[in-house]
């Protein structure tokens, strides 16, 4: 297998695009044609060859331009990553997740040689050679966390785990759907799921909390999540709101296939070893819907899901106002047949 | 979610009698692989095959949470007990397969604190063996009060001195020598988090001696596991998997479904984690719930049980299994 990784901004010039086939492995969230809340989590096992699920930390074509608008939005704002102080072995239990991963699943991208202690990272994609100390944090460039997250497309958030509740107590956020790593730090579960409408009522969180303070070691689970974003920005971060917030006014019927892109978050959740901590690393794909449409199934099935959404959730996902003129040109895609079941092109 | 945490094929590398009631099991894998790496205060689920019946029991991993060659278990005959502990003793032998868990951790350190406070009663030593193995290696700030009955009953304390000295005290209840607990905790710096592990009767005197003298409720931890008690027999019927089951004296409900072919979910089998929690569709009974996990609220319902400790006695119990 060999990525051909690609040349591209996620800002000012947007020239992100999709190969034909990285639309047909793009993790399309709608099993069926309509959409409400759900704890849909299940066992993060590899599955499908080529799919996002194949492997654990998923790289793809777009990774080096990713890790290039990570540096760059971290050189604007620092405080996009933080690590509260006890928080420090959770960062080494993610390097030492990351890199054997990566080093055994892409062994001709990335590998690792371990003598004790005395640890050699080569990353090829990004040209870098690291030798290093475990657990020693004046052999890296970084804090552990920074180090490896710079290095692995996804917002990464580590969640210290205690008083029967999980706290945001370290992260990575740079390619967020609209949420502040810097206003959450410290906040538990319940805190910082407090803006999600109709969750709280249906009892998903004390669910979730409940099913997240259980993921056992070795046995990570995963699940999908999905908003609209206009322009292919990975970071739609409120600190930038200003910036990117007024691009929504420019949506219109004839740029619609090209500006608006679907954007489908894999979340994965793993227990870490040493410091017992849970990493919740939140992968980030979009896809412009002239891509979305090139697969009819596809097309047919997510003009049901945006016309049908209630409302509460189009406001919540930020395309209330923009939702008749997608809803108009996505129509164009649905001739009403019935879609199959699942969430794979026919 | 299938039940339980991942599963390890281990070989038992060493059985090593540690005094006249502890013994030492180590396990290493079969396929000579390491060891996952664990937490201070985590433990493994240990199957037993005695005879026509498997036993999970839930022990505390002692050895270096830094070492991948092996895990090590220390367990305390009991010979009242439903019959674990001296499978253990009486079966297990070096180079018999047996099967353990993952490493699951239920009496994490909290790694926010100044200073831990480890008071280990007995047999309760065994997961701040663990962690007083990581903290010393994070050069982290605890110190152990550790009671014994006599000096030849405390396991690890002549090691625990030797490596640690001032930071482990001893007290021996054959010279009627006793934690003064009130003076401990009132002279801690601000930041120190207190661990009790240790009999029922000391893990409630930690905590209501703190909760007296004002300690938050969240720097103080304890790591109790039930041993499900044994009782009178008792009649099932599961409603998912269509089928009556018997309790028997010494089986635990969980086991029981167990043994019936049913796939039930579960953890710690100790009453603390709440992921066997199962709900009561119909009874005409009383409950002996038993548990650590259900509210006051929830027992009086009727609504749920944990099977792992709880039984029941009564004319009927319908469960949604």
């Amino acid at each position: 297998m060999t990525i051909i990784f690609k040349e591209e901004t996620f800002h000012d010039d947007f020239t992100f695009r999709n190969s034909p086939e990285a639309v047909k492995r793009f993790p399309f969230p709608f099993p069926e044609d309509s959409y409400m809340y759900s704890v849909n989590l299940e066992p993060h096992k590899s599955y499908r060859p080529g799919s996002v699920y194949e492997r654990t930390f998923d790289v793809d074509e777009h990774y080096v331009s990713e890790m290039r608008d990570r540096a760059r939005v971290l050189a604007e704002d620092p405080l996009r990553c933080q690590s509260l102080p006890h928080m420090t072995l959770a960062g080494w239990d993610l390097l030492e997740l990351i890199m054997t991963s990566k080093a055994e699943e892409y062994p001709e991208l990335f590998e690792l040689r371990r003598d004790g202690a005395k640890w050699h990272w080569i990353n090829r994609p990004l040209g870098i050679e690291q030798k290093f100390t475990f657990l020693d944090e004046t052999t890296l460039p970084y804090g552990p966390m920074e180090y490896i997250t710079r290095q692995t497309q996804g917002d990464f958030a580590v969640l210290d785990q205690r008083d029967d509740n999980l706290w945001m107590d370290a992260g990575m956020v740079t390619t967020q759907a609209d949420w502040s790593l810097d206003f959450d730090i410290g906040m538990n579960f319940f805190e910082w799921h407090a803006p999600v409408p109709k969750a709280h009522e249906m009892g998903i969180f004390q669910r979730a909390l409940k099913f997240l303070l259980n993921v056992q070691q070795g046995s990570p689970a995963r699940r999908l999540n999905w908003t609209m974003t206009v322009n292919p920005l990975l970071d739609t971060s409120p600190e930038n709101y200003h910036k990117w917030g007024v691009m929504k006014k420019d949506l219109t019927l004839e740029n619609m296939g090209q500006m608006m892109h679907l954007r489908v978050e894999l979340q994965t959740f793993f227990r870490l070893p040493r410091s017992n901590a849970l990493v919740f690393p939140i992968r980030c794909y979009l896809i412009k819907l002239d891509e979305l449409v090139t697969v009819p199934k596809w097309a047919r099935r997510f003009h049901r899901v945006i016309r049908d959404l209630p409302a509460e959730l189009a406001t919540y996902k930020g395309f209330i106002t923009n939702r008749p003129k997608i809803v108009e040109w996505l129509s164009r895609y649905d001739d009403g047949a019935a879609t199959s079941p699942g969430i794979w092109p026919d | 979610m299938s039940a339980g945490a991942a599963k390890i094929p281990v070989t038992v590398a060493e059985v090593t009698p540690v005094n006249e009631l502890v013994t030492r099991f180590r396990f290493v894998r079969r396929d000579g692989g390491p060891m996952p790496t664990f937490s201070g205060g985590a433990h493994t689920v240990v199957e037993m095959n005695d005879k026509d019946r498997v036993r999970r029991n839930p022990y505390s991993i002692m050895s270096d949470p830094a070492d991948r060659e092996g895990y090590s278990i220390s367990i305390r005959r009991d010979d009242n007990g439903r019959g674990g502990s001296l499978f253990m003793h009486r079966q297990v032998r070096p180079g018999m397969e047996m099967i353990i868990s993952n490493p699951v951790n239920l009496f994490a350190l909290d790694l926010r604190a100044r200073k831990h406070l480890l008071l280990a009663g007995g047999i309760g030593i065994t997961p701040f063996l663990a962690q007083i193995k990581q903290l010393a290696a994070m050069n982290g700030n605890f110190e152990l009060h550790y009671s014994v009955r006599t000096a030849s009953l405390g396991s690890y304390a002549g090691e625990l001195v030797a490596n640690y000295r001032s930071r482990v005290h001893l007290y021996h209840d054959d010279r009627s020598e006793q934690i003064d607990l009130p003076a401990l905790l009132d002279g801690q710096p601000l930041g120190t988090h207190v661990y009790v592990c240790g009999p029922k009767g000391m893990i409630g005197w930690v905590r209501k001696t703190a909760t007296a003298l004002g300690w938050p409720r969240e720097a103080v931890h304890h790591e109790e596991f039930l041993a499900p008690a044994s009782g009178k027999p008792f009649e099932v019927m599961l409603a998912q998997s269509n089928k009556m089951i018997q309790v028997g004296e010494h089986q635990s409900l969980l086991e029981a479904i167990e043994a019936a072919g049913v796939e039930a979910p579960y953890l710690c089998r100790g009453g603390a984690c709440g992921q066997c929690e199962t709900d009561v569709l119909e009874y005409e009974g009383t409950f002996l719930h038993k548990d650590h996990w259900l509210t006051p609220t929830q027992c009086a319902s009727g609504t749920k049980i944990m099977p792992c400790v709880s039984r029941f006695e009564g004319k009927t119990l319908v469960l949604d299994r």
